[in-house]
């Protein structure tokens, strides 16, 4: 009898206790559900390619030209392909050093990181310097390489928002440190109270932990409020007088759906501030195309920008990713044109922002819809979608339907999310998933699916949730319409 | 377009397309350095506000992850640093320098070097970027006929034909069919597409692997030594302790089990608990390909002391020499009768090597066999938080492993392609080996596989005196000056590993190969002057 080599006791328990609802049980049950032949809704995870949102086509004509070169060579090329396609197909090739297949400095093509750079100077006013900027395989992976540098032992806490999108508390976890949540506040529509900071670094001080880092996510994940300037400031000002490195997700920077609080940037917000703030507030800044109008989710591009991190760091965080050898280049050749998108006068450009405006304005529609209509539903809340992908509707569970998940031996929110999943087809994740307040349930859906299907959706929900509460309720019902 | 292709395949290695430049910026570590190097950071770092030693800022070297600190990866480093600046420079003062461009040979980056893409797997990565391109009748005059139907076929079995969609994060299931199909074929016996988790090249992969395996410094590794730097580095990012055992490098970098035995009992003693066995196999520096027999024992091996095999078989497509044959593990595992509930294997594959060289891509994929259910679940979360790796990627490890067959339309470029870039290899691997050969002190293994050379070179005393003096490694010494006489770029085996009191440097095989001739005169030419200074 052989030894077993690697059995479930010897793993890390770090893996062991790592947690991603986004594809955890709900994703798993769905999708065995749809290998029987449900028609499954999945609103798991903000992938809008997959729910029908189209590519955009110009950054998907430049690639197809970088992918095969050789059709640059062919005289025929100009028949299918707009001429700024295959000039800017021309110019990332050359920023190449052997076209896509070539791995590139480990920060990403330096011509490319320059353009991000100048994208960054362009949105803020402030000069951003392309050696500070590292491209990833996606933003996960950069966030996952900062947090690695950041957490030594346990002892070392990372300020993370509740609810919050799972990566954080996963990679906290896989690397061993310790999570210190800070609560926002869904009756301030999901807002920031300094307070609560305040609490929870000093909670965590008093168990012994270092508080190393915070991380905010603007918009929020799964909340979707947008911060506000005065938000931003007092939360600088926070990390500055606590010794705390600022790591600000900002891979929703292009979704926003509602005009009082546009996107700022938390790098603006500090230079902003000036000296001595802007000069000693340690910020990490994360982007990704797979969001926004993009969408380009299975690229996996992304980067970070470091302010304020000391050289001998920077090197430390480059040699890390060397061990990765380079981020990939298609990626990066779509992160390009992202801060770089076609200009007036160009030959795409009309297509380009009809493309863009169409699905923002779409996304701004769903946005609306999806809140007014589970705002309509018994002993559901929900607060607007201000920005990102995510609707996060309280359902306030009657306290049969407790008990009932109990004896299913599943969380409540869970349960709630399988019956519906059951019912109706529609895959959520649990609020559980994302972290809340003790007692109070949630879950998160995606504005994603097709407008067309929108009120289809939104109509199948209320039935369901109608049914169970006639099911589980004594009649207590809430409604904010 | 078949001919215009056709013609490009035959002219491949002569083919030098627009000037392109070479944009390499890896560093090399010395990790013999008793002080850190010290990075000269003018070229990186502009105006940077806050000295390191600054205490007040909270994230500095100080307070970093030591284990971030203590990892090496010699393939970046300070020699790479040095070449970037030299190449910057002769581009003003040409004249300055005994040579006019710098050559890398550091890095087995193919496609830097003017090696081209396989063509029928771009028509398709094409094809599948812009999936309108497969609604126009134009598409017909500028794509084969049977890349087109891959791209369909393909995109079938895309949900929504969204390449642009995170997939599953195993993989998109029809490609790793796709997948477990051409490894069937290979092996000659089954593959299960649930095996496959695909990833942004092989690293991560054994990245991952490391994460399941290390919980503390007390869980061992067993690497060979010398060994491709991604394996000590992971260790100690994950805080665990390489175990080393030694190839023979006089029996063409053997691996001996009395050698794994003694390392074992040895890492025991000292209270590791060793985990797993990484093979690198064809190796790499060091370009052995093993036998069967040999693999036979490791495989024996593994199973008796309760190890995890990881089989790092990214080079399988580069084997050079008649005598020698790729095994896979798994081949040799199952052609034993051993199956699921007798050995663990990991076994890992990319598109960076071979003969499609795209490491740029990032794809790759380790199949994961010989695991309880509740320990794939686990492999499967990790994988999940990243959500899935690149599409692109995915695509060309599926053609990689399932390209064109006899018959089809472009079987006939396809393999004068691949033929052409193996033999090309295998030449220039027999050219520079050769060449090394008969340099004073130098004796070079035969590159059987991969895509490196990797000679011992005797070092006269003068010269290790030198070294110290210079505060350098002797190794990095002579490939300091090497690099400053001749452009050409190595990596000291140092960074490897390699027995103490041993020097090594690593050379890849991937210049063009009419720059071969060139590259040898030099390398001779310094050679000899070097031990020239420095005879005892």
């Amino acid at each position: 009898m052989s030894l077993k080599a690697l059995d479930y006791e010897s793993l890390n328990e770090n893996v062991k206790n790592c947690q991603y609802a986004v594809r955890g049980e709900l994703y798993l049950r769905a999708s065995e559900l749809q290998k029987e032949g449900k028609k499954i809704i999945f609103t798991n995870v903000g992938n809008p390619h997959a729910l029908g949102q189209k590519p955009l086509t110009f950054p998907r004509q430049v690639v197809a030209l970088c992918q095969a070169p050789f059709l640059l060579d062919n005289p025929n090329v100009g028949m299918i392909f707009p001429a700024d396609a295959i000039a800017r197909a021309k110019h990332y090739l050359s920023l190449t050093s052997g076209g896509l297949g070539a791995y590139s400095d480990s920060r990403g093509l330096p011509g490319v990181r320059k353009e991000v750079a100048e994208f960054i100077q362009r949105r803020d006013g402030y000069p951003s310097d392309p050696e500070l900027i590292f491209l990833t395989d996606g933003a996960s992976k950069g966030v996952m390489q900062i947090l690695n540098c950041i957490i030594r032992n346990q002892k070392d806490g990372i300020l993370v928002p509740v609810p919050q999108y799972p990566l954080y508390s996963a990679t906290i976890s896989l690397l061993g440190g310790t999570l210190v949540p800070y609560y926002l506040e869904e009756t301030d529509n999901w807002g920031l109270d300094v307070n609560n900071l305040r609490q929870s670094v000093a909670q965590a001080r008093s168990q012994g932990i270092t508080v190393r880092a915070m991380v905010i996510i603007n918009p929020g994940n799964p909340t979707g409020q947008c911060l506000s300037v005065a938000n931003l400031r007092e939360i600088l000002k926070f990390c500055c007088d606590e010794r705390l490195v600022l790591l600000g997700d900002e891979v929703y920077q292009q979704n926003i759906y509602q005009d009082e609080r546009p996107f700022i940037s938390s790098k603006k917000v500090l230079m902003d501030m000036g000296a001595p703030l802007s000069k000693e507030v340690q910020l990490i800044s994360f982007h990704t195309v797979s969001k926004g109008y993009w969408g380009e989710c299975g690229q996996r591009g992304g980067y970070f920008e470091m302010t304020n991190i000391p050289p001998r760091t920077v090197e430390e965080i480059y040699k890390v990713a060397s061990i990765a050898l380079s981020p990939n280049v298609s990626a990066q050749i779509f992160m390009g044109l992202m801060v770089s998108p076609p200009k007036p006068g160009d030959i795409s450009y009309d297509q380009f922002v009809r493309e863009s405006k169409g699905i923002l304005e779409s996304l701004r529609r769903r946005a609306r819809i999806m809140t007014d209509g589970f705002n309509s539903c018994k002993n559901v809340v929900c607060n607007f979608t201000e920005g990102a992908m995510y609707s996060f509707p309280q359902i306030k569970l009657p306290p049969k339907a407790i008990q009932a998940a109990k004896q299913a031996g599943k969380v409540p929110d869970v349960f709630y999310c399988l019956k519906l999943l059951e019912a109706t087809g529609i895959s959520t994740v649990p609020g559980s998933g994302f972290g809340q307040k003790e007692g109070v349930f949630h879950l998160r859906t995606t504005i994603l699916p097709a407008e067309e299907e929108m009120l289809e959706i939104m109509e199948s929900f209320k039935k369901f949730n109608d049914e169970f509460m006639s099911q589980y309720g004594d009649n207590f019902g809430y409604s904010r319409m | 377009m078949r001919r215009f292709v056709i013609g490009q395949a035959k002219n491949l290695i002569d083919q030098t397309r627009r000037p392109r430049p070479h944009h390499n910026n890896f560093r090399l570590l010395s990790p013999l350095a008793s002080d850190p190097i010290p990075v000269s950071s003018s070229r990186f770092f502009s105006d940077m506000t806050g000295s390191d030693s600054s205490s007040s800022l909270p994230v500095t070297i100080d307070s970093i992850n030591p284990n971030v600190l203590k990892c090496e990866y010699a393939v970046r480093g300070e020699i790479v640093n040095i070449a970037q600046k030299l190449q910057d420079d002769l581009k003003i003062n040409k004249d300055a320098y005994p040579f006019d461009e710098i050559i890398y040979c550091n890095i087995g980056n193919p496609q830097s070097l003017s090696q081209q893409p396989i063509t029928f797997f771009r028509e398709v990565l094409a094809l599948c970027s812009h999936t309108a391109l497969l609604d126009r009748d134009e598409t017909h005059a500028l794509f084969s006929a049977d890349s087109i139907a891959r791209a369909w076929k393909i995109l079938d079995q895309i949900p929504g034909k969204a390449t642009g969609a995170y997939s599953h994060s195993q993989g998109i299931k029809g490609l790793r069919d796709a997948i477990a199909a051409g490894i069937e074929a290979r092996d000659g016996f089954p593959a299960d597409p649930n095996d496959i988790f695909m990833t942004d090249g092989a690293s991560p992969g054994v990245h991952m692997m490391m994460q399941l395996l290390i919980s503390s410094e007390k869980d061992g590794i067993l690497c060979p030594i010398p060994q491709y730097p991604l394996y000590s580095a992971s260790i100690a990012l994950h805080g665990g302790s390489l175990v080393p055992y030694y190839l023979d490098e006089a029996s063409g970098w053997g691996l001996e089990i009395s050698e794994l035995k003694k390392q074992l009992e040895d890492a025991k003693s000292k209270g590791i608990t060793v985990r797993a066995l990484a093979v690198i196999n064809p190796g790499n520096p060091t370009g052995q390909v093993l036998s069967e027999e040999n693999q036979r024992d490791i495989v024996d091996f593994c199973k008796k002391e309760g190890l995890v095999l990881l089989a790092d078989e990214v080079y399988q497509e580069n084997v050079y020499v008649p005598d020698k044959k790729f095994h896979s593990f798994k081949k040799v595992a199952r052609s034993m009768g051993f199956g699921e509930k007798d050995i663990s294997l990991v076994s890992f594959q990319s598109i960076s090597k071979g003969y499609y060289g795209e490491c740029g891509k990032r794809g790759g994929y380790m199949e994961v066999t010989g695991f309880t259910s509740d320990v794939r679940e686990q492999i499967y979360k990790v994988a999940s938080v990243n959500l899935c790796s690149n599409i692109s990627g995915q695509i060309l490890a599926s053609l990689v492993m399932s390209p064109p067959k006899p018959g089809d339309e472009s079987y006939e470029s396809y393999i004068a392609e691949k033929e052409g870039i193996l033999s090309s290899m295998a030449r220039r691997a027999k050219t520079l080996e050769e060449a090394l050969n008969k340099l004073e002190g130098i004796t070079c293994n035969r590159a059987e596989g991969a895509m490196y050379l990797f000679p011992c070179i005797n070092l006269p005393q003068k010269a290790i005196a030198a070294a110290e003096a210079a505060k350098t490694a002797p190794d990095t010494f002579y490939c300091k000056r090497l690099l400053n006489a001749t452009g050409i770029v190595l990596v000291p085996g140092s960074g490897f590993r390699q027995v103490p009191g041993t020097w090594h440097f690593r050379c890849t095989i991937l210049p063009q190969e009419d720059k071969i001739p060139a590259i040898v005169n030099r390398l001779t030419e310094f050679h000899k002057s070097f031990m020239d200074e420095f005879r005892d």
